[in-house]
């Protein structure tokens, strides 16, 4: 359903050396079809959420594109055409930033509805009263103001908004990041079942990777703007591969007894986009980098026997193979 | 427990008193910490946790805080009561603290080296005269002190500007100014919220090493449970101003007793596994201006009984260090 082909997002900077640009998005493709969610992941800087405005159209789009259903969602002078601004909706981050303090639940979320409906007075309150319902608002809310809401409800009210127009495709940026671990639970269960309930696909951007293999059956981990690795979530968990997946994943304390207490992590930060490194760009924390080679030659995307996309020099051709000799290769 | 415990907290209640009423913030607070040992203290928003550990080098502001009852113990002094100068003897010098947000900490406009050579003079007051250190040797000592923290180019990262280090060098500035003095104890309040998972691997790793070679007893808050398993030996959970259960990482996380931590536990997504369906935990923290008799958990509570609409539970050991307060383990018709 949704398709990005070769996403470049370049942002100019405003101070630093003339005509130095910000490289947020560097070819991106991906492909998420209905009724799954796929999640991005990545640290901050990674580019995931630049990625994921790109697609409700709120950046420019410096080269590649966006489809929805096999169409342009950008006509020839680069503009989101408006018709797909309901069939796809964001819910923030931080839902008490996300409303307007000075209005209404009421108000907040009947403003998508007045804007691309003809709904008004008793039924559009009636719409509103039934959207409140889906995400488990009782009515008397309906004339509160956000800060007389929790952390939970004011997200329960955000879902409600994006969800007003019935859009098909839902971006939810980081949803729950702001949230205690036991209203955490409850959102995420309640995201999940709205979904099969309404048949939405969403794209979850999150940092949480315990989040990300809770909701999503797809994923995708960014760095510095491009893709990494991606498939489904199980075997991207399992049988993590690109080098940064796994450091990712191994970066995450667990909530068990018994761990090490000494581990040895990524080091160093991530790079500039501004400067990105030459070759891979992961090259510089990368504990398996082959100098000469990582360090100078960019990387291609490999398809893996099980779908999953690589994209590390390890998996190439001529190296994958020089390893496979060594008997240094890990069976996919 | 020894006769005199490295740091202990007893029976510690403080209130809030505000124009609204009085907030019953802490409600007989318990807690020990042995000499080398890591404590991790977890709990939501609202549950106390950093304002148990705030008022251990008195930086809670005095209205609206007040200390009903109890005592902070530090190798025998109780830190309630001593007066100021004590507090600025020990604060920085003995006990000293880092924050979540390391870049509100930093002040913009000047050097980091500058703010941590002024750390490092303020600990100067009270020293012998022999062992007094000039600029000169406090500059010195605070580019060991970045040294020590594996800050990249200690000597000229000293020159810059916060804005110019990233979160993660951030907060090893921080730690690196709060072992100047060096402490006996660090308390850390969510260190790592800010921070990216490898950063955060990156600081829990550091944290690790300077308990292990530095011999550093450690005061760790975090609403991660996964954080305090990596590298606390025990953990208390709080719940409305109150430690509900309190234990080793392996009696906590093996066996939790308490439902409030088993909802917990099962509130979290695992990365490990694949999960069906999480337990969450419905309704809200009660409200502590008026907070509800018998235990504060009540209301959110699958297994309450009416003995927890009529009296508080007191904290029970279960087994060698494991403490729970909750009627289910008085009763012995827990699930244990």
């Amino acid at each position: 359903m949704l398709e990005v082909l070769d996403l470049d997002v370049n942002f100019a900077t405003k101070s630093g050396k003339k005509g130095a640009v910000t490289r947020a998005v560097n070819g991106v493709t991906l492909t998420l079809e209905k009724g799954n969610s796929l999640g991005l992941v990545g640290e901050s800087g990674s580019g995931k959420t630049t990625v994921g405005r790109t697609v409700l159209g709120l950046n420019h789009v410096s080269a590649g594109k966006v489809m929805f259903d096999g169409e342009r969602t950008r006509d020839k002078a680069g503009q989101f055409k408006p018709r797909f601004r309901s069939r796809a909706q964001m819910v923030f981050q931080d839902p008490h930033s996300a409303l307007n303090p000075r209005m209404t639940i009421l108000r907040s979320v009947s403003e998508p509805l007045i804007l691309h409906t003809k709904l008004r007075g008793a039924k559009l309150r009636q719409r509103v009263c039934e959207l409140l319902e889906i995400v488990g608002l009782q009515q008397q809310f309906l004339y509160r103001y956000p800060h007389e809401l929790s952390g939970g409800q004011k997200q329960r009210v955000c879902i409600a908004r994006a969800i007003a127009l019935n859009p098909e495709l839902l971006v939810l940026d980081e949803p729950t990041s702001a949230l205690d671990v036991s209203v955490q639970a409850q959102i995420l269960e309640f995201l999940k079942s709205i979904q099969k309930q309404l048949d939405l696909t969403y794209l979850f951007i999150s940092h949480n990777l315990a989040v990300v293999r809770y909701v999503c059956n797809k994923t995708a981990v960014m760095y510095l703007g491009q893709i990494v690795e991606q498939g489904d979530t199980e075997e991207v968990f399992n049988n993590p591969q690109h080098p940064y997946t796994k450091a990712l994943l191994a970066a995450v304390p667990l909530p068990k007894s018994g761990q090490p207490r000494r581990s040895t992590p990524l080091q160093g930060d991530i790079p500039s986009p501004v400067n990105l490194p030459k070759g891979c760009f992961f090259h510089t924390r990368c504990s398996e980098a082959i100098a000469g080679r990582c360090d100078n030659k960019p990387v291609q995307n490999t398809t893996l026997p099980d779908g999953r996309q690589v994209r590390c020099v390890l998996f190439e051709g001529d190296v994958s193979q020089a390893r496979e000799t060594a008997g240094l290769v890990d069976p996919v | 427990m020894t006769d005199t415990p490295f740091f202990s907290i007893r029976d510690y209640r403080l209130n809030f008193e505000t124009f609204d009423g009085t907030y019953q913030v802490l409600d007989g607070v318990n807690l020990d910490l042995a000499r080398g040992q890591s404590l991790g203290i977890v709990g939501e928003t609202g549950c106390g946790k950093s304002v148990t550990v705030r008022n251990i080098l008195g930086l809670l502001p005095s209205p609206p805080a007040k200390v009903i009852s109890g005592e902070i113990l530090f190798e025998g002094r109780d830190l309630l009561r001593i007066s100021k100068s004590e507090m600025q003897r020990i604060r920085g010098v003995e006990i000293a603290m880092i924050f979540q947000d390391p870049m509100t900490y930093l002040n913009p406009v000047f050097t980091i080296g500058l703010q941590m050579i002024d750390v490092i003079m303020a600990h100067q007051r009270n020293k012998p005269r022999s062992e007094k250190r000039n600029r000169r040797q406090a500059r010195d000592h605070a580019i060991e002190m970045l040294r020590r923290v594996h800050l990249p180019n200690p000597d000229q990262q000293i020159n810059n500007y916060p804005h110019q280090l990233s979160g993660g060098m951030r907060q090893r500035v921080l730690i690196a100014m709060a072992l100047s003095g060096n402490p006996k104890l660090l308390v850390a309040d969510e260190p790592t919220t800010a921070l990216d998972v490898t950063i955060q691997a990156q600081i829990l790793d550091l944290i690790a090493e300077l308990v292990e070679e530095l011999g550093l007893s450690v005061i760790l808050i975090t609403h991660d449970l996964g954080v305090v398993a990596k590298i606390c030996d025990r953990v208390a959970v709080m719940y409305a101003g109150q430690v509900v259960e309190y234990g080793s990482i392996e009696e906590l996380y093996d066996t939790p007793l308490h439902p409030y931590t088993q909802g917990l536990l099962q509130s979290i997504p695992h990365p490990e596994k694949m999960m069906d369906e999480l337990a969450g935990i419905p309704g809200f923290l009660p409200n502590l201006l008026n907070p509800p008799v018998g235990c504060r958990f009540q209301d959110r509570c699958e297994k309450v009984m009416a003995v927890c609409k009529t009296s508080s539970p007191v904290g029970a050991t279960v087994s060698g260090s494991h403490n729970v307060a909750c009627h289910l383990i008085d009763h012995g018709d827990g699930d244990a």
